[in-house]
């Protein structure tokens, strides 16, 4: 595996929406550098007819009935919220396009 | 200089995809029992799993899961015997947990098809649409951006977010592409959206309404020189909100890249929005730098097996295909396609067709319900069913034809019913509004009128008969309106010598 | 007489018999808080009017003579990353700094119902990430044993309050070992129950597919009982198994292994582990053979890989997990001046809001998960999870329980790992193959290592739902060892750190 270097992890810093600095993105890219050589072997036993493991118990179609229940009181759902105006929460301007 | 349509279509062959989203209509969200209702009052129907609390988990609604596979089996889908939801990472305010729990590599429903007809230059032609996938995923929050102008994004200085809408169940419908349309591409997407929303509301499992965003269209167009056998870069349109903007959003596509192609640039992978007011599109995010989404199998939700059984009791329920439905009762009915098209937009083809099996002409339901009822709902800004019902207007019409009613009459009968008087029959006795049927009665009448205007009569007996108009209303006056007009006129003719 | 140094059961006891009152022995525990917790650091808040409020409900519900749980009345002490109702829960992060949860989680839902009194909300690693508490943003929890040391992570405040005798109960939660490590530095009993035998509801997610909370004591008894509270299915969490509980509390009365066999891992020893916790571990298993079992080696030939898979998997997922701290619906914001958007205040917020650990792990989860790389590293590491899930298989196929030591050496010095997070990260070793398949574990006393008289912790893992198992054979070999020794490892005699 080639090193990661300090703008591949820029680029996953902006992906994880972390602001980072140089001397942060340097000293991430030297430590995952260490960790990822560690991790990699899991690409020596992971053989193509070996199927993935997602869950560690195997449940399938556990579902709920279609029955509505009490919501949280508005107060309640906007408890936590570092401002809010109204009985919405109020947060800083949203640039870019929505999805 | 700039290249209309006619222009554009006969230099490039467009190519079609659409990603249809709809809301299920189900009582409680996709992953928590919160209520689905739409118009509460902001952050009322929300709760630790949809406002992606820590420590909250999702549990998926069985309703859901249901509904999703009944529209994969509508679209003759395969339903995976396995199928997974998977996390589909990115950061954005209205979205609680900042990833969206939807499907990715192992969807519900796959390889499927909808066959939609359209009028061509040579007669009616169908197009068959591939069906890629029907997944499930749940819908976003809302935001409401304040101070700058009009609630746009841009120029907004804070923004407010409500969360009744976060984990909403949605489904989406995508097609493969569809080659082969030629200048047909808008036609052809306008039908398509338009059977699968008929599809929907047939199969109950949507509300289906555009305008109130249950059911979006998000439109894939690329264009290639006719003939050059190559596909052209696409862009995807959002926000088209009615079939007819399914139709012109499609074409002004289609224009807008073959102007830009004449003129020698090049075509951006973007997404573009549809301008109602326009009918143009304008760019929107470029997705040329795409976004990693990093999927995984959700961890906190198990797998989706649908047994063969359930499946196969599920395919039992389904209603039948509507565009067969409407020729059926196009032919039985013997009604010409604009009445079916307006009963159909009017939503009102179920109850038309309820209140005919209930024995009455369908001529008459269909115009009763189009009609006087379809004008007073209007006045009261409701829905026609919710003021009468089909077994109230079969029995009206009922009484018309047995000459219980006239038409007149029966108008005040209905307005009885919507106003809560009671059944149609509680109305006529509550009223007296029965029609005067017995001779002798009306022969009172007659003569009482004949004695009062004798030049008329005299009139009428030397062979004038449009002069009986005069004599008929009379009558009518003096019935208070409650005499069949045709049976006082043979009355009155007869006895002047003229029956 | 009892006191602080009287085990759960014996609690339970006297206040069966009122001897002493909930409220009595709730505010012994109050005042050895504030007394000791100064040098501790085991609690980040201490509700103390809360608790006795609990306590003198508890006190009343007995007066009242109704049905009762057997821990009705007994303290317990929280893992802050359990949500409870209206009391901070930080998860050992600036970013939820005065977060109160607006509901309860299953597990203090359960503990509630059975008339538990919580204490309070104990230190851990920042968000479960770490092996030693120092990952905390509110300062390390020290070791009661040597204040110098580290209690083991994540659960260190867990563990350290029930060595230095601040709870008889507590609740943890393990993802590769947060529950078990803690135990065997502190000389505690911890256990990690069947992944799905305890609602993760309401427990702040670091690796959904690995979490499990479970129960913490100072004997194997106290924590059955523990255990027998909090488990059992529940509809809410979608990984919870529907099936009865194993009667653990019997099991762990038992105090017979007659018969049993026992598979020591070869690869989960040896070179790597410290001189003392390999003699300590050698000479239970001595006991366990005097005792009627019988012990044979086995090999696990992929546990050498669950590490690099774990360290794969866990971050993956909390990446995603943890990307609903944005600042938008709750926890801390930082940077919202008016002038800049939402994205920034969230690089922001996230910048200052995590620590180093969780930082270093959300990058190298998005990494593991970012398109190109998926297959390599999170794809090859769920691969690999399937080969320690067979490994198990076929072990459980010969024996009924296996066993190892919980870590490869006693609690190291605060301060001793922190600039090298793979030394940090082999902590984790022998307790993480637990966690990739599902499996129960426990970790008990076995001794104090002779080399720096510190405690040694053993370890034992029991088949899916077999959770009896594991407390069947800690429970014998802990009567064992006290009778040998002649008194509990920790009692009032113990020569702790803290006094």
């Amino acid at each position: 595996m080639a090193a990661i270097s300090r703008d591949e992890v820029a680029h996953l810093a902006r992906l994880s929406r972390i602001e980072m600095s140089d001397a942060e993105l340097d000293h991430m890219a030297s430590e995952l550098d260490v960790i990822l050589g560690a991790v990699a072997r899991v690409q020596e036993v992971a053989a193509n007819d070996i199927p993935p493991t997602s869950h560690a118990i195997a449940l399938h179609n556990v579902f709920r009935a279609d029955v509505v229940k009490p919501s949280l009181t508005p107060e309640e759902s906007l408890s936590g919220a570092p401002a809010t105006e109204g009985p919405r929460f109020k947060v800083p301007q949203i640039l870019g396009e929505t999805e | 200089m700039s290249m209309n349509y006619d222009a554009a279509v006969a230099a490039y062959e467009p190519t079609l995809g659409l990603e249809v989203h709809v809301e299920l209509n189900t009582n409680s969200k996709m992953f928590c029992s919160c209520s689905t209702e739409f118009g509460a009052e902001p952050n009322t129907q929300t709760c630790p799993v949809c406002l992606g609390l820590p420590g909250s988990l999702p549990v998926v609604n069985g309703k859901a899961i249901e509904s999703t596979i009944l529209i994969g089996l509508a679209l003759n889908c395969s339903i995976a015997p396995f199928s997974r939801f998977a996390r589909k990472n990115y950061f954005y305010p209205d979205m609680p947990k900042n990833f969206q729990t939807s499907q990715f590599d192992e969807p519900i429903c796959i390889n499927g098809y909808l066959d939609v007809e359209i009028e061509t230059d040579e007669g009616a032609k169908t197009f068959r649409v591939d069906i890629e996938r029907v997944h499930m995923e749940e819908d976003t929050g809302k935001s409401l951006h304040v101070g700058g102008s009009t609630g746009r994004i841009h120029g907004a200085e804070y923004s407010l977010l409500d969360y009744n809408r976060a984990g909403i169940p949605l489904v989406e419908i995508v097609t493969r592409i569809v080659p082969g349309t030629g200048k047909y591409a808008p036609q052809v997407a306008r039908a398509y959206v338009t059977e699968l929303r008929d599809i929907l509301r047939s199969l109950g499992v949507s509300d289906v309404k555009m305008e109130q965003g249950s059911l979006r269209c998000d439109a894939n167009v690329s264009i290639a020189p006719i003939s050059s056998g190559k596909l052209g870069t696409r862009s995807e349109t959002k926000n088209v909100n009615s079939l007819r903007s399914v139709e012109r959003a499609v074409a002004g596509e289609i224009e807008r890249q073959a102007n830009r192609l004449e003129s020698g640039e090049r075509i951006i992978q973007e997404t573009r929005h549809f301008l109602e007011e326009s009918g143009q599109t304008r760019p929107g995010r470029s997705k040329e730098t795409a976004e990693d989404y990093r999927y995984f199998p959700e961890p906190d939700l198990v797998p989706v097996t649908p047994d063969a059984d359930w499946i196969e009791e599920l395919r039992k329920t389904l209603p039948e295909k509507p565009s067969l439905r409407r020729k059926r009762l196009q032919e039985e009915w013997n009604v010409p396609a604009k009445e079916m098209e307006s009963m159909v937009n009017a939503e009102l083809l179920d109850v038309v067709e309820e209140t005919v099996k209930l024995g009455a002409d369908a001529t008459r339901a269909r115009s009763w319900w189009l009609g006087e009822v379809s004008r007073l709902a209007n006045e009261k800004e409701v829905a026609p069913t919710s003021l009468i019902t089909a077994p109230q207007v079969a029995e009206v019409i009922a009484l018309i034809a047995g000459g219980e009613l006239t038409d007149k009459l029966a108008r005040q009968v209905v307005e009885g019913v919507i106003n809560g008087e009671g059944t149609p029959r509680e109305v006529i006795d509550k009223r007296g509004l029965k029609v005067v049927s017995d001779d002798s009665a009306l022969m009172v009448a007659i003569e009482a009128a004949i004695a009062a205007q004798p030049d008329t009569a005299e009139r009428i007996r030397g062979g004038n008969i449009p002069a009986a108009g005069a004599l008929i209303g009379a009558v009518m006056k003096a019935t208070g309106g409650q005499a069949d007009a045709a049976k006082v006129r043979e009355l009155l003719l007869k006895h002047l010598g003229q029956g | 007489m009892t006191n602080i140094y009287s085990t759960a059961a014996q609690m339970s006891a006297a206040l069966a018999t009122k001897e002493v009152s909930s409220v009595d022995l709730t505010q012994q525990h109050l005042d050895r808080i504030a007394k000791v917790d100064g040098d501790v650091h085991a609690f980040l808040h201490v509700d103390t009017d809360g608790a006795l409020a609990q306590a003198e409900a508890a006190d009343k519900l007995r007066a009242a003579g109704g049905a009762i749980s057997p821990l009705a009345g007994v303290p317990l002490a929280l893992k802050d990353v359990l949500a409870q109702k209206g009391i901070p829960t930080t998860c050992g992060s600036k970013m939820l700094e005065n977060w109160r949860p607006p509901y309860d989680s299953t597990v203090v839902t359960k503990l509630k119902a059975a008339g538990v009194v919580i204490l309070g909300k104990t230190n851990m690693d920042e968000f479960a990430m770490g092996s030693s508490t120092e990952n905390s943003a509110y300062g390390p929890t020290h070791n009661p044993w040597d204040l110098d040391r580290i209690p083991g992570g994540s659960g260190g405040g867990s563990s350290a309050a029930l060595a230095a005798f601040e709870a008889p109960l507590a609740i943890g939660t393990d993802t590769g070992g947060s529950i078990r490590q803690p135990a065997a530095v502190t000389g505690t009993v911890g256990v990690k129950p069947t992944y799905g035998g305890v609602s993760r509801f309401g427990l702040v997610a670091f690796s959904s597919s690995l979490d499990q909370a479970g129960p913490c004591a100072r004997t194997v008894l106290d924590t059955a009982l523990l255990h027998e509270v909090i488990a059992g299915y529940d509809e809410r969490d979608s990984t919870s198994i529907n099936q009865a509980v194993p009667d653990v509390v019997a099991a762990a009365k038992r105090h017979d292994v007659k018969g049993m066999k026992i598979g020591v891992v070869k690869e989960l020893g040896g070179d790597g582990f410290q001189a003392g916790v390999s003699q300590r571990f050698q000479e239970a298993l001595d006991i366990l053979v005097a005792n009627g079992a019988e012990i044979v080696e086995v090999s696990c030939p992929n546990f050498e890989y669950a590490l690099a898979a774990y360290y794969l998997i866990a971050p993956s997922e909390a990446s995603s997990n943890l990307a609903r701290f944005d600042s938008m619906r709750y926890g801390i914001r930082i940077g919202d001046d008016g002038t800049v958007g939402a994205e920034e205040v969230m690089r922001a917020t996230r910048h200052l809001g995590f620590g180093p650990e969780v930082k270093r792990r959300i990058i190298l989860g998005t990494y593991a998960l970012s398109s190109g790389f998926y297959d390599a590293y999170y794809g090859s590491a769920q691969k690999v999870r399937t080969l320690i899930k067979r490994d198990y298989e076929r072990a459980f196929e010969s024996v009924d329980v296996l066993v190892s030591p919980t870590c490869p050496t006693t609690a190291f010095k605060i301060g001793e790992k922190a600039d090298d997070p793979l030394a940090m990260y082999l902590n984790d070793i022998a307790t993480i193959p637990v966690n990739m398949a599902g499996i129960g574990g426990m970790s008990l006393p076995c001794g104090l290592a002779p080399e720096d008289n510190l405690p040694v912790g053993f370890q034992i893992m029991s088949p899916v739902m077999q959770d009896d198992r594991m407390y069947r054979v800690g429970g014998t070999l802990e009567a064992a060892l006290v009778s040998k020794w002649g008194a509990p490892l920790l009692s009032a005699d113990t020569k702790l750190a803290v006094k």
